[in-house]
Parts: structure tokens; C-alpha cells; sequence
């Protein structure tokens, strides 16, 4: 077995009994990182020297090398977020995230390519060109922190955190058949996350397991003073509680998640894991999440609304791309935003600057917010009487690269399973859980009710002691084989 | 036609926290440009507003004093518009639901309506520099925390409005939450103005004005806009809505942007801070604890301490002279005495060094020891005086100075007797006129006598021992 075949807890536990060594594990990365990145533009930033932990402590993941999705701020290494207006803006200062993370023996191997701004699900949009899907090279590996799921799945570094704020932490992560998660809102500090739509952004981890992403998680999550909508939550307690017993556990699968624009494939291999559950003693039942067909519109009209402001720093004053030759103010605003954003981005701001004008505000902006309020209403509902809600990732497995662009409503609306737990804050997770007959993985979504993480994890944990989905691996690149073998 | 001006202010008042609203950067005054700020306050991209609990204590105990109703569930909005002195393109300010709402309070013998009070943070300060032809920023100012305090369009004369501010800023330093320096921008005013025929009940059209970094800016502008307003009317036109900007050299406003150019703010939630839930007890604890207005003050001198009202009026002028007047006291200085000597050789002290009482280094126990060597005799009030003006400008000891200085009062009769003695036989004719009933006399051989004593005798004492002196002779 190769060194990036193994989860990011079996490689800690190899540093930790010193059978492996962390020189051994960083080079293991960089050479994984060497072979794929020319195929999967999986990274915007290679580090040119890994810093090492400086002791392996006690935290269950020191030493295991790792990445950033870029658009998490990083001291002393350029944060793009895949944009040109950014360009090589170096912050000063760490996201909460990267600290903690750097305090508990991260090895930070650089930074990974997204979507502009994360906003777009197939990585098409970064201005470094898209990331690729190590399944195929042909497709996307999903957006927006589609390198972040391609690095994991190519075994580049066993872990990276991403940002998920309609989808992007577990759409990628079922399109390159790993394991994401995004938290409660307010788990993760969001301090240092390039904002896309603050009320609706979260961190969180992709990785091979569950189990990793807990490990993962407990590091990062918690207060911090520096973000004032973070959660006072206890340290710890995550991986330690995984038990894998699912027993009595209520799990619905609404409906409502399995028509439409449902691929067949995929309906029928998050029902398969469905089975799986249920044959661990979950109750599974089906049942119904009313308002759904609500949730991408309000999602779409709050998040560019939030993005046209969250954007609107960008302007060519303090930092990042600057129009030249301006003879105005105005043309400077003007030509700076026009040369540095790209269409997709462009066109979110428009649609935000749009619904919070005077004149659309109440029809669009407080209309969308009601429908949030309607649609939490909706969970709270659902979870009187589930634990867990069972539901497909996306519609599809992963798109020709290219495919999704072309036809941007029905992109839109592919985020269908994903946003309503943005909207509603809620955990939620994606894990591999079968392939289709073109050998793309598909993912199936558990979500949990506010602050219900632990549970969204141990139902994946048990599901993934009876399958090995989420241990399969594309094909290596030739380059890259006969790395450190145990 | 009889016109009526119609006003309404907008005042906004930068808080005397030590720290910025969203972030833990100084607020101080000054400073290189750029060196009081940090990610949060420059907008760096992934940074956070975190609110500062002192901002909402001071903007509640603020609310309070003007009457308004505290809002228990308040939130942040966010107002969006580009301009490089704004580095997130945003400021935060409150627009839905404001910290303080419906108030009112008695100023300058009328009651003003206060519409709302709302928290938001500074922007930066542009600087444009002439011969390289740049613009330059500083980002120090960048999330001052600030109030904006609007009225109801109540007022009707300029006077009406300066006393009102005049009311505004005791009031605001008496409570401590800002030194509502108008020179140094912590209290800036924006000014409503519209003029309707006398007893209609509608309103006319208004405009704006800004740049009114003074009180006689404020008179200046409301008597200009008002004429201005009124002739356009007058002469068959209207009155366009705008915001004029005023010059106070040319002693005239300008237009600076109209109701077409207005900027869409496009006002949303903030939902970098959660909303701001107040607590009863929290309310009810500042409540209790809002400290004492100079109007109480006022009432209190002349009620248990029996200074006239000038008096009263006078030492409640400024909140440090209040309470260096009250720790003098404490110290067992007459109160009258205290009045007198604060409002005598203290303001005339701080006049002539261009200061504020609360810049002052005399402290109240130097004031207090004074005023009791005088009292017991022991200095007279003049060489008091001087020894106040020696130890002003540094607090220095009073009776190491007194006993340095040689300036202990002579009241030893014997020593007076003696140079009554002198005098009287070197002025044999002063003595003369004195005998054949010229009261003038008697004040030059009093004059002489102090001289020799260099000032130090005890008025009473001379004249009586000359008074004996010349009885005999």
C-alpha cells in the first residue's frame, strides 16, 4: 500500500509509532503533488518548502500534510481566491482556521484551486484555469473547492479544508468520491475565509473518512473572539464520540430529493446506502422537506446580494489588480472591476447590487429572507421527528468540463440538495457511497439539525465500516507511482 | 409673505472609547497616518467586525440622557457605497432598527424631538497633496465609533439650534461618552433646512447642509441657506433638493450633490454581527449608574451649597471645572471660596495658557490649601493669588513656595506697630493732611506701610495699628 492510500488518522498514527517519518510523509506529498498537478490543476499554489510540525504532539493529525482551499487567508502565501483582482495579495495575517490548524502540526503543502470567489460548482471559473477531476481528467471535479476535492482524491495530501457556502465542500467532495463536511454555521470561525456570502459561508473539512473529517474538525471548530457569529462549543469530542452505532437512529429520506432532475444512478446508490443504514438498525423512512423548490432562488438572490457587498473592496485602491492610466475615480473603480472579476462574478454582483436596490429590495431581498425563515421552519419540522435526513449530493455525477457553463440555470439549480442546509445553518455531509457506469463516484448527503454534527459524522463513520467506497482510488498517474511504499 | 425656516439636525459624535467599534485599535487623536489600524479596520479581505461593548454601553447612556427609548433588540445594517476612504465599500451603521428611538429633551428653554440615535463606525481621511498631484489615505479614523443623533425638524431659529447643541455636547461630556470637539471632528453637524409660508403645516422642500465645523458656521449657514431659500422662492422659482457644502471663507454654501445623483445605498443586514439583544438588567444597571448632568448639578449648588446662579452656571460650564470645584470642596474648602477662586484666578490661569480645565495640572488639594492659608491668616489674599499663578503651570507645592518666597502674611502687630512707627514720623505731612480731614491720607500712609512690608501684612492689622498710631500722636 502506497503512503496516499491511507487515511489522514492511519498516517498519523504511522508518524506517531515513527514508521513513518515527516520528512518521508511531506516528500510523499510533494512527489503525489509533482505527478497530478500537471493533469488536475488541483493547486494555484505549490509551498516551496513545507514547514515540518515542529513536534509531533499529542493533536491526532500533527505532521499530515495538507492544503488550503485559496481562499483562506495565509501569512506570507498569496490568497487568489482564483481571481485576477486579487493577484498576488499576500495577507499578513492567518484565518483562525490556518492557526489553529498550524498550532495543532498542519503541514501546509499550498493553496487550492476553486472557483472565482467559490462562487461556481464545477471549478470552471478560477482565472487559473479549472481544476480537473482525477476520475477524469475530462470532467470537473465539482465546485467550488474543486481542488480541494481533487487534491484529496489524487492522494496529493490527505486532508484540506474548504469553505461550503451553498454546496462547495460537499458537491466536489461526491464528484471526486471523498468525504466533505460542512459544519453548523458558527462551528468554524470564519475569520480569514475571503468572505463569498457571510451568512450563509462555512469551513470545513474534506477528507477520505468520516472519521478524518472529525479529527479535522475538532481542531478547527469553536469560538473565537476575532468572529462574533462563531459558537461557544466545547473542545473536542468529536472523533473520540464516532461509535458507528446507528441503532434506533430515525432517518428520513424526503421525497422531495428524489425526483426531478434526479439522475437514476444516483437515486438508486443513495437508496442503496439507505439500505446500508438501515442494516446497521437505522429506521429509515421516507418522508417530506416541503419548500424546497424555494430554496435556490432565496439562496441565490441572498448570497449575490451579500457577494455584491462582500466584493465591493475590491475596488483598486489598497491592494490586487489596478487598472492603469485611469483619469478618474469612477474609471478606476470601473476598469479595475471590469478587468480584474470574471463573468460568473460579475454577473452574481449585478444580480445582488440588483435585489437590494430601493426598488427590489422588498420583492426580492426580505422576500428570499422569508423564504429562509419558512424553509428553517420546515427542518425544525422534519427533525421533531427524524435524527438525520438522508438525500443525494447533486443531481449528476461529475460534468464535462465545459457542459455546466453552457447552460447556467440548470447549474444553478443542480445546487438543489446542497444550499437548504446553508440556508438553515445546518451540518451536513457527503460521502462516496457508489460510481456510475462511467466509473464517476456519486455521493449521498447526510444532514443533521443545528449543532447536530457529531451525529451527521457517526452515521457516515458507520456507514463507512460497511463499505469501502470512500477507500478507492483513480488510477495513478505513472509518474507518481513508486512513491515510499510500506 | 411671512416665512417660516424650518431645521433638523443630524449630528453625528465620535465616542470616547479607547478602542475602535469593530476592532482593538486605539482611537487616539493623531498619530502617523496608518498606524492605528489593522485588517479589521482597513477591510482586508477575510477580516471581521467584532462589536465593542463600550460603544453600545456609551450609545445607550447617550439614548437615555436624550430621552429615547431604548431598543432591546437592535441589529447592524450595512450601507454600501464606493469611495477609497471607505476600504470595505461598506460602512456599518444601524438603519431598521437604531440603539435609541422617539426621544426628547428640554434644551435652551424648548423641547426637541429626537427621532433616533443610531451607532456606525468613521471612515478614513483623504489627503490630497498638491505637488505630486496624489491622493493619499489614512485609514487612523477608520472605524471610530460614532453616534448620529437625529432630531425631528423642530427647529425654527439658528439660535434655537446652537443652544440645543450647546446642550448636546454638556450633556455628551457630562456623561463621558465623548469630548465633542468640533475642531478635532468629534462633533460634526449636518443641517435640514426648508422655509414654508408662516402657518402652513406641510413642509417645503429641504436641502442639506454640510461642513459646518463650528458653531458660528452653523449660525452663519441656517441665516444664509434661510435667505436663500426664501428670495428663490420669492422670485417665482423652487427650491431644489440637494446637499450644499459650506465655505466658510466665502461665507456661502454650494450645491454638492442633488436627489438625482443620490447614491442607492442599498442598506441589508449586517450578517458579520449578530443582532444586539440588551437585557433588562443590563438597561436597568446603566440606568442607575448614568452620572450626574450639569443641569442637576446646577440645581444642586445653588441648593445645598447657596451659589447664586451665575456661579453655578459658570463651574458647571465645564465638566472638569465641575468636578474640580466639587473635590475642593470635599476638601474642606468653603464653597463660595471655591466658586471665587475658580472662577477668578483659575479661569483667568486658564485663559491666559489657552487651556480647558480638564487640561489643567492644578489639582484640587494644591486649590484647597490655599484657600486655607488665606482662611487662617496666614497669606493674604493678593500674595494667594500670585502663588497661585507661580504653582499653576506645574502644581508645584504652595507652602514650599510661600516659605521659599518669603511670603507668609506678617500679622505679628509689634512688627507693624514698629514700621507704622517709620512711616508715620517720614511722612509728617501725609500725617498733617490727615489731622485736617483728607481721608486720601490715610490710604497713602496705609499704601506705604504695606510697602515696607512687601505686601505681607494682614490689611486689617495695618490699619488698625495706624488708626491707634495716629489717635495718639
Amino acid at each position: 500500500m502506497e503512503l496516499y492510500e491511507l487515511t489522514a488518522l492511519e498516517l498519523a498514527g504511522q508518524l506517531r509509532a515513527g514508521a513513518v517519518t515527516q520528512a518521508e510523509a511531506i516528500a510523499a506529498a510533494a512527489g503525489r503533488i509533482a505527478a497530478c498537478q500537471p493533469g488536475n490543476n488541483a493547486f494555484i499554489t505549490v509551498a516551496d518548502s513545507p514547514a515540518p510540525a515542529p513536534a509531533l504532539s499529542a493533536s491526532p493529525l500533527a505532521g499530515v500534510p495538507m492544503a488550503y482551499k485559496d481562499n483562506l487567508c495565509t501569512r506570507g502565501m498569496r490568497t487568489t481566491c482564483a481571481s485576477k483582482i486579487l493577484g498576488d495579495f499576500t495577507p499578513c495575517y492567518d484565518a483562525t482556521a490556518v492557526e489553529r490548524l498550524t498550532a495543532a502540526g498542519a503541514v501546509s503543502m499550498g493553496k487550492l484551486n476553486l472557483d472565482e470567489f467559490a462562487m461556481g460548482s464545477t471549478c470552471e471559473t478560477s482565472c487559473y484555469g479549472p481544476a480537473k477531476n482525477p476520475w477524469d481528467l475530462t470532467r470537473s471535479p465539482g465546485g467550488s473547492s474543486g481542488g480541494a476535492a481533487a487534491a484529496v482524491a489524487a492522494g496529493e495530501v490527505w486532508y484540506a479544508i474548504g469553505s461550503d457556502t451553498g454546496g462547495s465542500i460537499r458537491q466536489p467532495a461526491a464528484h471526486c468520491g471523498v468525504t466533505g463536511m460542512k459544519p453548523t454555521y458558527g462551528s468554524v470561525s470564519r475569520y480569514g475565509l475571503v468572505a463569498y456570502a457571510s451568512s450563509l459561508d462555512q469551513l470545513g473539512p474534506i477528507a477520505r473518512s468520516a472519521a478524518d473529517c472529525a479529527a479535522v474538525l475538532e481542531l478547527i471548530r469553536g469560538r473565537d473572539p476575532r468572529d462574533a457569529t462563531s459558537l461557544d462549543l466545547p473542545a473536542g469530542g468529536l472523533l473520540c464520540a464516532l461509535t458507528g452505532d446507528v441503532r434506533g437512529r430515525r432517518i428520513g429520506l424526503p421525497a422531495e430529493c428524489f425526483g426531478g432532475a434526479l439522475e437514476p444512478e444516483v437515486a438508486a446508490a443513495v437508496r442503496a446506502a439507505a439500505g446500508v443504514l438501515r442494516a446497521r438498525g437505522a429506521v429509515v423512512e421516507e418522508c417530506s422537506l416541503p419548500l424546497l423548490d424555494y430554496a435556490v432562488p432565496a439562496y441565490y438572490i441572498l448570497a449575490c446580494a451579500e457577494a455584491s457587498s462582500n466584493l465591493a473592496r475590491f475596488d483598486g485602491v489598497k491592494y490586487g489588480w489596478r487598472a492603469e492610466g485611469c483619469g478618474s475615480l469612477e474609471e478606476l473603480y470601473r476598469r479595475t472591476r471590469t478587468e480584474g472579476f470574471g463573468p460568473e462574478v460579475k454577473k452574481r454582483i449585478l444580480l445582488g447590487t440588483f435585489v437590494l436596490s430601493a426598488d427590489c429590495y422588498d420583492s426580492y431581498y426580505k422576500k428570499a429572507l422569508q423564504a429562509r425563515a419558512r424553509l428553517k421552519a420546515a427542518f425544525d419540522a422534519v427533525f421533531q421527528r427524524y435524527d438525520l435526513l438522508l438525500t443525494p449530493v447533486a443531481p449528476t455525477t461529475a460534468p464535462r468540463l465545459g457542459e455546466g457553463l453552457a447552460d447556467p440555470l440548470s447549474l444553478y439549480l443542480s445546487d438543489i440538495y446542497t444550499v437548504p442546509a446553508n440556508l438553515a445553518g445546518l451540518p451536513a455531509l457527503s460521502m462516496p457511497c457508489g460510481f456510475d457506469r462511467s466509473g464517476l463516484p456519486i455521493g449521498a448527503q447526510l444532514i443533521g439539525p443545528a449543532l447536530g454534527d457529531l451525529a451527521v459524522l457517526d452515521a457516515a463513520h458507520a456507514y463507512q465500516q460497511e463499505t469501502d467506497w470512500h477507500r478507492r482510488h483513480p488510477d495513478t498517474p505513472a509518474a507518481a507511482k513508486g512513491g515510499d511504499a510500506l | 409673505m411671512n416665512w417660516e425656516t424650518v431645521i433638523g439636525l443630524e449630528t453625528h459624535v465620535e465616542l470616547a472609547t479607547k478602542s475602535k467599534i469593530f476592532c482593538a485599535c486605539t482611537t487616539a487623536f493623531g498619530g502617523a497616518p496608518n498606524t492605528h489600524c489593522c485588517p479589521v479596520c482597513t477591510g482586508m479581505p477575510g477580516a471581521l467586525p467584532v462589536l465593542n461593548g463600550k460603544v453600545v454601553e456609551y450609545a445607550v447612556r447617550a439614548a437615555m440622557a436624550l430621552g429615547c427609548t431604548v431598543t432591546r433588540y437592535s441589529r447592524f445594517d450595512r450601507k454600501n457605497y464606493f469611495y477609497p476612504d471607505l476600504p470595505k465599500a461598506y460602512q456599518i451603521s444601524q438603519l431598521y432598527l437604531p440603539i435609541g428611538r422617539d426621544g426628547t429633551v428640554e434644551a435652551g428653554g424648548r423641547t426637541v424631538g429626537i427621532h433616533e440615535l443610531h451607532m456606525e463606525e468613521d471612515a478614513g481621511k483623504l489627503i490630497h497633496d498638491p505637488w505630486t498631484e496624489q491622493t493619499k489615505i489614512d485609514y487612523n479614523r477608520c472605524g471610530v465609533p460614532l453616534i448620529e443623533i437625529v432630531t425631528e425638524p423642530g427647529f425654527r431659529t439658528a439660535e434655537e439650534v446652537v443652544s440645543y447643541l450647546e446642550w448636546l455636547r454638556e450633556t455628551l461630556q457630562y456623561l463621558g461618552v465623548s469630548d465633542c470637539k468640533m475642531q478635532e471632528g468629534s462633533l460634526r453637524c449636518d443641517v435640514n433646512l426648508s422655509v414654508r409660508p408662516a402657518g402652513s403645516d406641510t413642509l417645503g422642500t429641504r436641502t442639506e447642509l454640510k461642513n459646518l465645523s463650528s458653531f458660528k458656521a452653523i449660525r452663519r449657514a441656517i441665516g444664509y441657506e434661510a435667505r436663500r431659500q426664501i428670495e428663490r422662492l420669492e422670485a417665482g422659482g423652487r427650491v431644489v433638493q440637494e446637499t450644499r457644502r459650506w465655505d466658510e471663507n466665502k461665507d456661502a454654501s454650494y450645491p454638492m450633490r442633488s436627489k438625482e445623483d443620490a447614491q442607492d445605498y442599498r442598506y441589508f443586514p449586517e450578517p458579520d454581527l449578530p443582532p444586539l439583544e440588551l437585557s433588562e438588567a443590563y438597561i436597568q444597571a446603566l440606568r442607575a449608574s448614568q452620572p450626574e448632568l450639569a443641569a442637576a448639578k446646577r440645581a444642586r449648588y445653588q441648593a445645598v451649597w447657596g451659589l447664586g446662579s451665575y456661579d453655578a452656571e459658570m463651574l458647571t460650564s465645564q465638566k472638569a471645572l465641575a468636578r474640580f470645584f466639587e473635590e475642593t470642596v470635599a476638601l474642606g474648602a468653603e464653597p463660595k471660596q471655591a466658586a471665587n477662586w475658580l472662577m477668578g484666578p483659575v479661569l483667568a490661569q486658564l485663559s491666559a495658557h489657552g487651556l480647558e480645565a480638564r487640561d489643567m495640572a492644578l489639582t484640587p488639594p494644591t486649590l484647597a490649601r490655599l484657600i486655607q492659608l488665606v482662611k487662617e491668616g496666614r497669606l493674604n489674599r493678593n500674595t494667594a493669588v500670585r502663588v497661585c499663578e507661580a504653582v499653576f503651570e506645574t502644581d508645584g507645592d504652595a507652602d514650599a513656595y510661600v516659605a521659599a518666597h518669603g511670603l507668609a502674611q506678617v500679622s505679628d502687630a509689634g512688627l507693624v506697630a514698629q514700621v507704622v512707627e517709620q512711616v508715620l514720623s517720614a511722612n509728617e505731612k501725609s500725617v498733617a493732611d490727615y489731622r485736617s480731614g483728607k481721608e486720601k491720607a490715610f490710604g497713602f500712609l496705609v499704601g506705604q506701610v504695606m510697602r515696607q512690608l512687601r505686601g505681607q501684612a494682614a490689611p486689617a492689622v495695618v490699619r488698625q495699628v495706624l488708626l491707634e498710631q495716629l489717635a495718639e500722636q
